[in-house]
């Protein structure tokens, strides 16, 4: 992405924001804005189907539990900046792959120990229920476990959403960072705080809409927490 | 694989590590960067959150807007800080990752005050304690596995978040990576670029085994079994 020229006539000295660049610039900013939230959106869904098997392998089977939970965490410390220069150089350094592989290994975390803490706190009570009533292994996993694990995997789903936002801007290290882009474009064009900040704004908004796009999909999906104190 | 060889090839070069600029130089700025922000943030998130946690109300909302912090991406405060008042170098840089080391230390030390046993505390009360004697002798004492687990996660977030830095010319570990991308994958930098990740990965992976031993320290034995259910209190960005 090239960085735009700071328009001459814009206001004195170097604005916070001016409706000019956003006006001038919608195409670069829509397709940011685009890039950003698709990535995202591949990386929540793909790291939800790696992660809730895997939390249900570490559920099922308790000895796995400690090194699954110990494996994401060590993926987890490594710096995002480190792993994306680890990544990139065998992915490709322009690839969104790498940017790819690095989030999803991020957001897994989050979601392996979301899911499994929600699996872990369905109470022993209702499990001997379910298995009086007949149920067995995978009937009692998708009709009573992940139903009542889902408050937790629907946090970790959050978390994990809000995060991946965030964190899509360090993939402008190789230029595939989408809003980080427009973030690091304006810091190098001279720091033009026009385009700095309605990255930023773009980035916490984006956030935020996923968040409670994901809370509104949570209420309905679990109907039977509303009493609830949250 | 040959990248990997480069960066190898790239470590075992002793100039690459005393160069000005170098190896050596680069991970005491990343070092002296993440010590005063993990200070910054301790100075902050502690006392409200024991503060709040203490009260018992309005615990809930901080941890909220705490974690709400996690949306704003760390690059966007490196980039934003240096053109405020603050200037540029490394204050700006500072700022940037106390902000992002304040949500952790904040609401673990509001878990951990919450989640003290109320019988404790009333049978603290019984025994005529005022509300301050109760915050330092049964409080915070209880409260220390959480305390130390938030300075854990703080800690090493902000010793990987420390490398973003580079992007905005803030020195650091990352300035090793973001010099091989300079360089060009085709003209050797990418020798220095895997060599830098694994600098910087290395360090926040050393710094997390430090800090969970310090942890494990700090922890009376009676309390170490319940530590584990603290691992979903907070996640914070790498």
């Amino acid at each position: 992405m090239t960085p735009v020229a700071a328009p001459a006539d814009d206001g004195p000295g170097n604005p916070w924001f001016s409706w000019r660049y956003v006006h001038e610039n919608a195409d670069t900013i829509g397709t940011a804005l685009r890039f950003h939230a698709g990535l995202t959106a591949q990386t929540v869904l793909l790291a939800l189907v790696v992660a809730v098997p895997l939390a249900v392998v570490a559920y099922w089977i308790k000895p796995l539990t400690a090194p699954i939970l110990a494996l994401s965490g060590i993926l987890y410390t490594i710096p995002s900046l480190a792993l994306l220069s680890l990544l990139a150089p065998l992915v490709g350094t322009t690839s969104t792959t790498s940017v790819l592989i690095a989030l999803v290994l991020y957001a897994l975390l989050v979601l392996v120990r979301n899911s499994l803490a929600g699996l872990t706190q369905v109470p022993p009570e209702v499990i001997d229920a379910a298995n009086g009533m007949g149920y067995g292994r995978f009937g009692r996993l998708l009709r009573v476990e992940l139903p009542l694990a889902l408050p937790g995997i629907l946090t970790g789903l959050r978390l994990a959403t809000v995060s991946t936002v965030a964190l899509v801007t360090v993939g402008s290290l190789i230029g595939q960072g989408g809003l980080g882009d427009l973030i690091l474009g304006g810091f190098r064009n001279n720091f033009y705080k026009a385009e700095i900040l309605t990255g930023t704004l773009l980035c916490v908004g984006l956030a935020l809409v996923l968040d409670l796009l994901l809370a509104g999909l949570g209420r309905a999906l679990t109907p039977w927490t509303r009493g609830r104190a949250a | 694989m040959s990248y990997f060889q480069e960066g190898i090839t790239w470590l075992n070069d002793p100039l690459n590590w005393t160069n000005p600029g170098g190896l050596l130089d680069r991970l005491t700025e990343h070092l002296v960067i993440s010590f005063w922000a993990v200070l910054l943030a301790c100075v902050v998130g502690w006392p409200i959150g024991i503060w709040l946690g203490h009260r018992g109300r309005g615990g809930g909302t901080a941890v909220t807007v705490a974690n709400l912090t996690l949306a704003v991406p760390t690059l966007a405060l490196l980039t934003i800080l240096p053109l405020t008042p603050l200037g540029f170098g490394k204050p700006p840089v500072v700022v940037a990752l106390a902000v992002f080391a304040v949500p952790p230390l904040l609401a673990n030390a509001v878990t951990g005050l919450r989640s003290i046993d109320p019988e404790t505390r009333e049978a603290a009360r019984g025994m005529g304690l005022s509300g301050g004697q109760l915050l330092r002798q049964v409080e915070l004492p209880l409260a220390v596995p959480y305390l130390a687990a938030g300075l854990r996660t703080a800690a090493v977030q902000v010793v990987a978040t420390a490398a973003l830095a580079a992007l905005v010319n803030g020195g650091g570990l990352g300035q090793i990576i973001s010099a091989g991308f300079g360089i060009g994958m085709s003209n050797g930098g990418g020798g220095q670029i895997v060599a830098g990740g694994f600098a910087v990965a290395l360090l926040a992976l050393l710094v997390e085994g430090l800090l969970a031993i310090f942890q494990r320290l700090v922890t009376p034995p009676a309390l170490r079994v319940r530590k584990r259910r603290r691992s979903a209190v907070t996640v914070s960005t790498p």
